[in-house]
């Protein structure tokens, strides 16, 4: 019996084993990161702040892989070490976003009326505002600091959340299911939690996959310009930043770490790419009329 | 239509007054004291207090809110803290660099990404499809920053085909006409100064467009994908017209509409990155001055900032709409 026979279900099933090479790619990738991340100290040959004059600068070699910064400290195990960091930060502002952001477009979606209206309009604002430009002010009104680099993002990046959600609501909220739930006395916050938000949920975890990678971005693009972590802290994007100015005599300086960034957001984006066609394949949302192997950006 | 754009400039006037009280509280509130970072590191008590009379920063927020207001109605942005000059004269001038860094990345956006887009719908499952995807997933997830350092890299240090920094090699770039440098460049005649000028521009302006670059090429391909599947794109080629005629005009054209809100979007990314990219290349554009203000708190330099990129913002959304009506008969504007 070939794949095509069987009913659909059964077919969606079949093709969640076969991932593609790049998830597979993606998975590993991530898993590497998450272990990095859990035991720096068991990956990094060396003490991450260790400074040692005698050896700033060195390229990459067997003693130092990716070489040596300025103030001769090992550019792998600074890396190594600034995974968690990059990872604490966009798991988190995620996970805020999905939360206050998701329940406010949840909310927004299922009541309609003023409610609906002051949300979004709140929304409208922070969306109005360049990328980068409002969190860049958040950041240096509290203090350049890991933490308020994540106060920032979380604090901008909510919004698209509440939109995407609300949106998503707003067509559950007219099925039958809905109305007959509403007709037989079910309490409203078990209709949004059993009802709706089940059917509502699938394009938020897209975009949530894929925005780890873009929070990740966007806080190595603040500590970039110097409005993230503090020395010595080893966040990936100061480093690139601290390279800048040696990257005519030291090309590795920025390149690991950059190139630390791209992987890890790429693997995330990928992730993000294939659960997006995964959930566009079966359930819910119109149906195309091309079934697409890539979806559309889940970011814009 | 006339009735929509109003409407919708109507719309604008409370969203950008919302922008300006969130950025004025944010930069009034800080905890540090901007009168005391601007005197310096040594200056005396007098002279602190001197500046924070001159600025204003001693009256209560609400007084100090109304001021900026009523100063904005007549067009005065106040003066930056850190040169002392109006911040309306200091954007005008950062502008015309941001302006051609932006366009500039536009085009290389569009011209590469809707023909790679286009390859990759109509070789569907081949080996540009494949390359596509990788390379319209890589282009929004590598950091700009990043690339921007390893083009300096690899054309400016090892090649040394392209400048690193600025916009032009001569000091000043011959006389300001407009305060474009390209576009001066041929009002004064001056060839090898154009020449320069495109130079300089093509490592920063190829940096920022990478991210939209992507995302453009993306979209067309999903767009085309589905134009294709259309029954006229059936009729057309049943009549016999050449293949890159269907692709390129029938099936192009009605594919073009996401291509365009895309872009759209795609502009607030290329406000924000060019903070980035005019950090790296040195550019002297509105993205720079964006940063310097924001290290040092000039929060009317900020203030004035934030709010011309969200205006910015807000016309080339509304440029989208316009264009969908003129491009789609079907769109109706309310």
């Amino acid at each position: 019996m070939t794949t095509t026979a069987l009913p659909r279900r059964i077919r969606r099933r079949v093709t969640l084993a076969g991932w593609r090479p790049s998830t597979a790619i993606a998975l590993a990738v991530l898993g590497a990161t998450v272990v990095m991340a859990a035991v720096p100290g068991l990956l990094a040959p060396y003490d991450p702040n260790a400074i040692d004059l005698g050896a700033s600068l060195l390229p990459p070699s067997a003693d130092h892989l990716f070489g040596t910064d300025n103030n001769g400290r090992d550019l792998l195990s600074r890396i190594v070490h600034g995974a968690g960091i990059s990872l604490a930060i966009g798991v988190s502002v995620v996970l805020f976003s999905a939360v206050v952001g998701g329940g406010l477009g949840l909310v927004a979606g299922f009541r309609g009326g003023w409610v609906d209206e002051v949300i979004m309009r709140v929304t409208d604002v922070f969306l109005s505002v360049p990328y980068i430009l409002l969190p860049m002010v958040v950041v240096v009104a509290l203090q350049p600091s890991l933490v308020n680099t994540t106060i920032a993002l979380a604090a901008v990046w909510w919004p698209s959340y509440a939109r995407l959600m609300r949106g998503q609501v707003a067509s559950v909220r007219r099925r039958p299911y809905v109305d007959s739930a509403i007709v037989l006395g079910v309490p409203t916050r078990r209709i949004l939690l059993r009802h709706v938000l089940p059917n509502a949920v699938g394009p938020v975890v897209v975009l949530a996959t894929t925005d780890v990678g873009f929070v990740i971005l966007a806080s190595a693009g603040l500590g970039f310009l110097g409005l993230g972590a503090r020395p010595p802290t080893p966040e990936w994007g100061v480093m690139t930043s601290d390279g800048l100015g040696f990257m005519l005599d030291a090309w590795w300086y920025s390149l690991f770490p950059g190139l630390a960034i791209a992987l890890v957001v790429l693997a995330f984006t990928i992730l993000g790419d294939d659960v997006g066609d995964r959930l566009s394949g079966g359930s819910g949302g119109k149906k195309r009329k091309v079934r697409q192997k890539w979806s559309s950006p889940a970011s814009d | 239509m006339g009735r929509f754009v109003v409407l919708r400039v109507l719309i604008a006037v409370p969203l950008v007054l919302a922008v300006s009280v969130i950025t004025f509280l944010l930069t009034h509130l800080v905890p540090g004291d901007p009168a005391r970072v601007l005197a310096g590191l040594n200056a005396s008590e007098e002279a602190v207090r001197r500046i924070r009379e001159q600025a204003g920063l001693d009256q209560p927020l609400v007084s100090q809110f109304g001021l900026y207001l009523l100063r904005l109605v007549r067009g005065d942005l106040g003066d930056s803290l850190t040169n002392q000059q109006p911040v309306l004269a200091n954007l005008v001038s950062a502008l015309p660099a941001t302006i051609e860094l932006t366009v500039a990345s536009l085009v290389i956006a569009l011209a590469l990404g809707i023909p790679l887009g286009v390859l990759a719908a109509t070789r569907r499952g081949g080996f540009f499809d494949h390359l596509g995807r990788v390379l319209s997933l890589a282009g929004v997830a590598v950091p700009v920053f990043w690339v921007g350092i390893v083009l300096v890299v690899v054309f400016y240090a090892q090649l040394g085909w392209l400048p690193s920094e600025g916009q032009t090699d001569v000091a000043g770039g011959g006389a300001a006409i407009t305060g474009f440098a390209s576009l001066d460049a041929v009002l004064r005649g001056d060839g090898p100064g154009l020449l320069d000028v495109l130079h300089h521009l093509v490592l920063p302006a190829t940096t920022l467009a990478l991210p939209t670059l992507a995302r453009v090429m993306r979209t067309t391909r999903a767009s085309m994908l589905e134009a294709l599947a259309e029954p006229y794109v059936a009729t057309a080629r049943a009549k016999g017209v050449p293949e890159f005629r269907v692709v390129y005009v029938h099936a192009l054209r009605n594919a073009m509409m996401p291509v365009v809100t895309v872009t759209g979007l795609a502009f607030g990314y290329l406000l924000g990155g060019s903070v980035l990219v005019e950090k790296i290349f040195k550019w002297p554009g509105v993205g720079r001055y964006a940063y310097e203000s924001i290290t040092v708190l000039d929060y009317n330099s900020v203030m004035g900032v934030t709010l011309v990129a969200t205006v910015a913002f807000l016309v080339v959304n509304l440029l989208v709409d316009v264009l969908h009506a003129v491009l789609d008969p079907k769109v109706r504007l309310p």
